[in-house]
């Protein structure tokens, strides 16, 4: 394989990645706080028909990214008002969410099936961009996978070394108990659903702006499943996710890999990687139970609501 | 001042988990009337299309039939799933896997003739869905793999492994390049009730499954032992149930089932492998199964109601120029306002005066 | 002057009134008892005091101004300390970490300086914590320092204690009793709940007495006879003291054979060598504070997690490797400490929860379900345990914990067992059917059962066993006859000091 091949492999695994990280990131917080939220899929859809939509209703690309993050946020409030305030099974609320998002996203991008549009243009940081091999891999990229590694950042000192990160995780380990030393449970899990939202959003847009600029029906392809199969993965960890979704990234673009090599293969099979990949990772995460209990929060999908 | 809480019911009120689906219905129409009216059509009008066109004459019955033999055969087979707890999305690749597995052999059999052809092919439909959804069980019990996240998995693979055949080694060879299998010979086709119309015998096999499951889960200890295990696993478990057991027969029962209502289709009304055999029958199950109560009786009516969305989808489509995707729109909204209305039946709405905690206020029989 | 004071204090919930109109008053530096028996109402008026809870009607007066506390962090900024019963704290948390989130921002801003002042603190009211250490890896006692030194750190006035002696050794109570003490001398009042009559008179300066959520009474405990105040607590139709006969026992029924077991579970307790049996009308009691391997031995014993076949024995039979329901008809039954989730499915009805450990008997054939014989043993259940509910159809969860746990004791005798294993058999039960229950038991023992009976409740145990052990970190103390083992000796052994004499035979409970 020659050195320009392995440059631009490495350079697509990053942004193919970048969705995953993520959703896998607003998830993660989301579920920290004790929600399971298996509506990614829809609100990733939401985002992604939204911000086309308004990108190319305003002419601007970064409204189109406003209008994402706010539409992965309006999604994300059904959801925290069925699965918190009413107490709903949040299993089948966050199936309900991905349902009516993929439906909902369908009809409103109908009209908009097929047009083209810029997106976002690639912003290469001065200087470092320069950098034989690692300035094309790491920093010719497009605004939205720096701010992924900012988010990852910030996600990662707030479970590290802040009260706000302590909080959630005690709300997601024992509402009860944190409801008793006065921690306002359900505002937290409101936040932690909205910021989840947010991110799905925001993913979306990355997906209908910036990776593919353009819009069509369920163009998310399972991602925000697989960014669902990540956190576990991950064992709710942010450096675990951003690892994981770099491998699941790599997985992804196998087809570039194997034409480099100079393989054939049919692309129906080839779309099954990252989907087996999936599988293979929830087997191994799952075979060692003890550790995936320590590490799972333990008030995950469970309703909770105080009594006054 | 009056303030509405919530106040948990000291029993689940029966007579709410059979209207809360009634309640849902009307929110559903009432919130298609308002998307509709913003649209710019006259809700009334739109909603007579969607929802009452369809079914105005003969024709139209028939083929709600068509779309309701395979959306109650997966139902029943993901109530079975429910039941247990066993959160199985994975009805749609277990769907497309039957048809796929049938669909062939029947190709493969273009050139036999006699009636043992069908048996066959359906039983090879069957048969691929309960391997498929024996993956599950096998990732599940072995593995300890969450099975919400490996049928979603297993999904994307099996529509991948449908595309790849009917794009490569099953296509037809005389089909102009286009993506889809030859159509099946006569005796690998299921035979139609009437000659006018598309509904075939698939419509039997639904109700007979049904009839077998409702069976199993009100009069066999088997039935109980899915139910103990979906309410509360350590009292299964304390039992003495064997929950692995369980599993593996609920994905199994389901795979077979789905695997079925995907055969039958192939072999019913569509006549060969094309990409499109399901229009999300397995996902649109889920919500069957939830709106029915976890009921056979009430599957078989919430089976004829999503039926008629994806009726009400085309007939839109046709009548009023609207994106076809308003099926999956309302039914989201469907299972979003019967998630809602659930919560009436552990929780009554009360109104209260707010707590006089301060002051002199005091008890008036004391004063 | 008074610390708190409360005025006619009302608190509805569905179906029940918790608290009706009840007044109390606590001094600076005094140490008040709430007592009364379970489902009096005592928790509820706590929660209300902490502002856990709205109450209905009624004031509050804190030092004198009449307050309404919104909330928790309310009550904290008041200077009102809360040690729950079922403690509030964060096993995946460290020590600083659960104390931190109960401070104010600016106090728990420094970790460092956080973890100097639980040092301090601790170690002043003589309560060593480690606040680096994960609350999962503490014992029970030391999980309620953590609680406890939580409330200290905020200069507290009044600190409410929710039965916090019933998840401790004796020498445990003791350690907690001079603290409180201390406590009090420095003016913090303390308002301490409690069903347990000898330690309220030990260590209360005034009591008030709570009975189906009114104030039934006010003493001076140490002036008041136990007597006097059990009847506070309970009316006069209740009979106070049961004394049943002590038996010796047959042929050993249940024998547990040198049995060593690790769970995967990474917050389970390893259990050690241990070997003990229970003969055939005798009954057996393991004492022990809860998370010492009591539910992991259980567990082996229902069949409901295995072992090597050789290590448990019914009459001779090795089953150490057989599912539950082979040992069911091998003659076992179960009552699981948790109640609602395990001995019966909440949402399912009495009718089949009946079914759920019934089903081997002739309520089934051939895996078909005779609904009539199902309804007719729920019935009989609910007659011959006299199990209040509205009728075989009721969901479980809506009975009171006294009434479904006859239910299930009911259902597990009327299958006639060759053993009975009982996890916690009256925790959380109202008077009358803990009474019922331990007859039941008492009557069981003597058509020949073999029973087991573990509990925290060491009173329980003193009055229904045969013959007496503790358990302790995975480990069984030696076995011996209830009569000769005092209660110190006990608290020794549930500490883990398997090697104590009972060189003090005074103490021994006849």
């Amino acid at each position: 394989m020659d050195f320009e091949l392995f440059t631009n492999i490495l350079f697509a695994t990053l942004r193919t990645g970048t969705p995953l990280i993520l959703i896998a990131l607003g998830e993660m917080v989301c579920e920290k706080s004790g929600v399971l939220n298996l509506g990614q899929e829809g609100m990733v859809l939401m985002g992604a028909a939204l911000g086309f939509i308004a990108a190319v209703v305003t002419g601007h690309a970064g409204l189109g990214i406003i209008a994402a993050i706010l539409a992965g946020m309006m999604m994300s409030v059904l959801f925290a008002f069925l699965a918190v305030t009413l107490v709903s099974n949040q299993v089948a609320t966050g199936l309900a969410l991905t349902i009516f998002g993929t439906g909902l996203s369908g009809f409103l991008g109908a009209g908009y099936v097929g047009m083209a549009i810029d997106g976002i243009a690639p912003f290469p940081i001065p200087l470092l961009s320069d950098i034989p091999f690692i300035g094309k891999v790491l920093f010719s990229h497009d605004p939205l996978v720096y701010l992924s590694w900012v988010m990852f950042a910030l996600i990662f000192w707030c479970f590290r070394s802040t009260r706000l990160g302590l909080t959630i995780r005690a709300v997601g380990e024992n509402p009860e108990a944190a409801n008793a030393i006065g921690i306002p449970v359900m505002k937290v899990r409101y936040g932690a659903i909205l910021f989840g939202g947010a991110m799905a959003g925001l993913a979306g847009a990355y997906l209908s702006l910036v990776y593919t600029p353009m819009w069509s029906e369920g163009m998310s392809a399972g991602r925000g499943w697989i960014a669902l199969a990540l956190v576990v993965f991950a064992s709710w960890k942010a450096e675990r996710i951003l690892l994981g979704a770099y491998l699941f990234g790599a997985a992804s673009i196998m087809h570039l890999v194997l034409q480099g090599l100079g393989f054939e293969a049919s692309p129906n099979l080839l779309a099954m990687l990252p989907y087996g990949a999936t599988i293979i990772v929830l087997v191994i995460i799952a075979s060692d139970a003890a550790k995936a209990k320590l590490s799972t929060p333990l008030a995950l999908g469970k309703p909770y609501r105080p009594q006054v | 001042m009056l303030n509405i809480t919530l106040e948990k019911r000291p029993s689940d009120s029966k007579l709410m988990s059979y209207l809360s689906p009634i309640f849902a219905v009307i929110l559903t129409l009432i919130s298609g009337g308002l998307l509709f009216t913003a649209l710019g059509q006259d809700p009334f009008h739109a909603l007579y299309t969607f929802f009452i066109s369809p079914l105005t004459d003969i024709y139209g019955w028939t083929e709600l039939g068509v779309k309701v033999a395979p959306l109650t055969l997966c139902a029943i087979g993901l109530m079975l799933c429910f039941k247990a707890r066993v959160w199985n999305i994975g009805a749609e690749g277990q769907f497309i896997l039957g048809g796929l597995g049938g669909g062939y052999i029947a190709l493969e059999l273009m050139d036999a003739e006699g009636f043992w052809v069908l048996p066959l092919v359906l039983f090879f439909g069957a048969l691929s869905g309960l391997l498929w959804g024996a993956l599950t069980a096998l990732l599940k019990t072995r593995f300890g793999a969450n099975e919400i996240l490996t049928t979603i998995m297993l999904n994307y693979i099996a529509l991948n492994w449908l595309l790849y055949g009917v794009h490569g080694p099953l296509k037809d060879p005389d089909g102009f390049n286009f993506p889809e299998s030859a159509l099946f010979s006569d005796f690998a086709t299921l035979p139609v009730l009437s000659d006018d119309y598309r509904l075939n015998i698939s419509i039997f096999f639904a109700l007979f499954a049904v009839a077998v499951i409702w069976a199993l889960m009100s009069k066999t200890l088997l039935g109980f032992q899915i139910s103990v295990l979906g309410e509360d696993k350590a009292a299964a478990r304390f039992a003495g149930f064997k929950e692995e057991r369980l599993i593996w027969f609920v994905l199994l029962a389901c795979g077979a089932l789905a695997g079925l209502a995907g055969v039958s289709e192939v072999t019913g009304s569509i006549g060969q492998l094309n990409p499109y055999i399901s229009p999300g029958y397995g996902y649109a199950a889920i919500i069957v199964v939830f709106l029915g109560r976890m009921h056979p009786i009430g599957i078989v009516f919430a089976s004829m109601l999503l039926a008629l969305t994806y009726m009400g989808g085309e007939m839109a489509q046709m009548d009023l120029a609207l994106p076809k995707s308003l099926t999956g729109l309302f039914q989201g909204m469907l299972l979003f306002y019967l998630l809602a209305c659930d919560l009436l039946i552990s929780y009554r709405i009360v109104r209260k005066p707010t707590a006089r905690s301060t002051g002199s206020s005091s008890n008036s029989a004391q004063a | 002057m008074n610390q708190i004071e409360l005025n006619n204090i009302t608190k509805r919930y569905p179906g029940c009134v918790a608290n009706q109109s009840v007044d109390l008053k606590v001094a600076v530096g005094e140490i008040h008892a709430l007592l009364g028996e379970n489902g009096a109402g005592k928790s509820t008026l706590m929660k209300i005091i902490y502002g856990v809870v709205k109450p209905d009607e009624g004031a509050m007066r804190w030092q004198g101004q009449t307050v309404s506390v919104k909330g928790p962090a309310h009550a904290r900024d008041l200077g009102i300390g809360m040690v729950f019963q079922h403690f509030s704290l964060f096993e995946t948390l460290t020590v600083a970490e659960n104390i931190a989130l109960s401070l104010p921002k600016a106090e728990s801003a420094s970790m460092d300086l956080l973890k100097q002042r639980i040092i301090d603190v601790s170690e002043h009211y003589g309560m060593k914590l480690d606040p680096n250490r994960y609350v999962h890896t503490l014992s029970i006692g030391e999980q309620q320092r953590v609680e406890i030194v939580r409330c200290l750190l905020q200069d507290v006035k009044l600190l409410i204690l929710d039965e916090p002696t019933s998840v401790l050794t004796p020498q445990e109570v003791e350690t907690l009793f001079k603290t409180l003490h201390l406590l009090s001398d420095e003016g913090c009042s303390i308002l301490f709940i409690s069903h347990k009559l000898d330690e309220v008179r030990a260590l209360c300066d005034h009591a008030t007495i709570l009975k189906s959520g009114q104030v039934s009474g006010h003493c001076v405990p140490s002036e008041t006879t136990t007597e006097e105040l059990a009847r506070l607590m309970v009316g006069d139709d209740t009979p106070l003291t049961e004394d049943y006969k002590k038996a010796e026992g047959d042929e050993a029924f249940l024998s547990i054979v040198d049995l060593s077991h690790q769970s995967d579970d990474p917050f389970a307790c390893t259990l050690k060598n241990v070997s003990f049996e229970v003969k055939a009308g005798e009954i057996l009691g393991i004492a022990g504070v809860a998370g010492n391997g009591q539910e992991e031995l259980l567990n082996l014993i229902s069949g409901e997690d295995t072992s090597a076949k050789e290590t448990v024995f019914f009459a001779k039979k090795a089953v150490g490797n057989l599912t539950p329901e082979k040992r069911r008809i091998l003659g076992l039954g179960f009552v699981p400490e948790e109640r609602l989730g395990r001995g019966a499915v909440p949402d399912m009805s009495l009718q089949d929860n009946g079914l759920l450990t019934g089903y081997q008997g002739e309520l089934t054939k051939n895996g078909i379900i005779n609904t009539g014989k199902v309804k007719a043993f729920a019935q009989n259940i609910l007659e011959r345990f006299n199990v209040k509910a509205a009728g075989i159809h009721a969901q479980a969860k809506s009975l009171s914990g006294g009434n479904l746990q006859k239910y299930i004791i009911g259902r597990e005798i009327l299958q006639d067992p060759k053993l009975l294993v009982c996890s916690h058999p009256t925790w959380g039960v109202d008077i009358g059917a803990a009474i019922l229950i331990r007859h039941e038991l008492i009557k069981l023992r003597d058509e020949g059962c073999a029973v087991l009976v573990v509990s925290e409740d060491i009173d329980e145990l003193y009055s229904i066993s045969d013959r007496i052990c503790a358990i302790c970190d995975g480990e069984l103390s030696p076995v011996a006859p209830t009569h000769d083992v005092s209660i110190n000796q006990l608290g020794m052994w549930m500490a883990g000091d398997f090697h104590a004499l009972n060189n003090e035979n005074e103490g021994a409970v006849k």
